[in-house]
C-alpha cells in the first residue's frame, strides 16, 4: 500500500524552526524567507547548538551576506512558483527587485557566480519543475497548466518541457505512472 | 546549502572513454571529483563499501563485462540507502525504447555517447549543472529525467 502524501515545505520549516528555537530558550521572530531576527542576542555558544540541531533537518544558518541573498532569491522563485495560485502578469524581474529590494542587475550577477547558472535558467528549471508536480498529481490539463505559470500556450510548455528535460510531457507522465506501478508495493517513498 | 563539491563515479569498461570523461569533467566550473571502475562488479564493489565517499551522480556504461549497467542500474534502485544517489545512463544506443526502460527503472539521466569531444563537454557540463542545481536547491530527485 502505498500513500501519495503533498505537504507545505514552508509550513514544515516554520513549525520546525520555531519548535527548535523554543527548546533553546531563543526568542525569536521570523521576519520573512529565510529571516530569523533574534530579540535577545545569541551567544557564540547558543549559535553552535543552533546549527548543529538545525544542519539535522538541512537548514543551515548562511554566514555571509552574498550566500544568504542568492538563497532568498531562490526562496522567492520557488514560493512565487509554488504559492502563488497563478504567476503574476509582471516580468518576473520586476518582481524579484521588489521582493528582495535590490536591482535585478545585481540580484542576477550575484546568482550567476554562486550557483553556476543563470537566474533566467534557473526560473526555467524551477518551473518545469513545477510542471512535473502538476502532472503528476494529475488535476489539471496541460492547457489548464499551462495558463497557470504564464506560457503563452501548452504547445510553448511542451516545447520548453522537451528542450529542458528531453521528453515529452506525455512521455513523461506514463514513465512516471509506469515507475509507479513496477514499485507497487513499495513504501515509505514520498512525492 | 554549503557544498563544496560534487562527487561522481564512471563505470565504463572502455579505457580510452574513460580517460576523456575525466578530461571534459576537469574543464568545468564547478568542482567536480571523479572515480572511475572499470565494470559493473567493481562498481558494486565500490558502492558497498561504507569507507568509500558515496557519489552524488553515478555514469553506467550499458555494455561491459562481467556485470552491465542495467543489472547495476536495477540492484541500486532496489537499495533504499541509494535513494539519494542520481544515475547517468551512457550508452551508445539513442533507441527511445532503451531511453524510456531505463527511465522506468529508475534512471535519472540519459545520455547517448557523442562521437566528439567537444560534444561530450558540452553534454555532461549540462549534466553537472542540472545535478548540481538538484544538488543545492532541494529539488525532488524523484522527477529528476533527462534524455540527452
Amino acid at each position: 500500500m502505498k500513500l501519495y502524501i503533498r505537504y507545505n515545505i514552508n509550513t514544515t520549516s516554520k513549525l520546525l524552526l520555531q519548535e527548535q528555537l523554543d527548546k533553546l530558550g531563543l526568542t525569536c521572530e521570523l521576519t520573512g524567507l529565510g529571516e530569523l531576527e533574534v530579540k535577545n542576542g545569541i551567544s557564540a555558544e547558543q549559535h553552535n547548538q543552533l546549527s548543529v540541531v538545525l544542519k539535522k533537518y538541512g537548514i543551515e544558518i548562511l554566514d555571509d551576506r552574498i550566500s544568504a541573498l542568492v538563497q532568498k532569491t531562490k526562496d522567492t522563485i520557488i514560493e512565487m512558483l509554488y504559492l502563488e495560485e497563478k504567476l503574476p502578469p509582471s516580468k518576473i524581474s520586476f518582481y524579484l527587485a521588489q521582493k528582495l529590494n535590490y536591482s535585478f542587475g545585481y540580484i542576477s550577477n550575484l546568482f550567476s557566480e554562486v550557483t553556476f547558472i543563470s537566474i533566467e535558467n534557473f526560473i526555467i528549471i524551477q518551473k518545469i519543475e513545477r510542471v512535473k508536480q502538476l502532472i503528476i498529481a494529475d488535476e489539471l490539463t496541460f492547457t489548464q497548466i499551462s495558463s497557470k505559470l504564464n506560457y503563452s500556450s501548452s504547445a510553448h510548455l511542451s516545447w520548453q518541457f522537451k528542450k529542458i528535460t528531453g521528453l515529452t510531457p506525455t512521455a513523461f507522465q506514463r514513465i512516471i505512472k509506469r515507475r509507479r506501478e513496477k514499485n507497487g508495493s513499495d513504501t515509505g517513498k514520498i512525492i | 546549502m554549503q557544498h563544496d563539491c560534487l562527487h561522481v563515479l564512471l563505470a565504463d569498461d572502455d579505457k580510452d572513454d574513460r580517460l576523456f570523461f575525466k578530461y571534459a569533467i576537469e574543464e568545468l566550473k564547478i568542482q567536480t571529483v571523479v572515480t572511475t571502475v572499470n565494470d559493473g562488479v567493481e562498481l558494486m564493489d565500490y558502492l558497498s563499501k561504507t569507507e568509500n565517499q558515496k557519489p552524488d551522480l553515478v555514469f553506467l556504461d550499458l555494455n561491459m563485462p562481467r556485470k552491465g549497467g542495467m543489472e547495476c542500474l536495477k540492484e541500486i534502485r532496489n537499495n533504499k540507502s541509494f535513494n539519494d544517489l542520481s544515475i547517468a545512463i551512457y550508452s551508445t544506443s539513442g533507441s527511445e525504447k532503451d531511453i524510456e526502460e531505463s527511465f522506468v527503472l529508475g534512471a535519472n539521466i540519459y545520455i547517448t555517447k557523442p562521437n566528439d569531444f567537444t560534444s561530450l563537454k558540452k553534454i555532461l557540463a549540462e549534466v553537472i549543472n542540472i545535478n548540481w542545481q538538484y544538488h543545492t536547491s532541494g529539488l525532488n530527485k524523484e522527477n529528476f529525467v533527462l534524455s540527452i
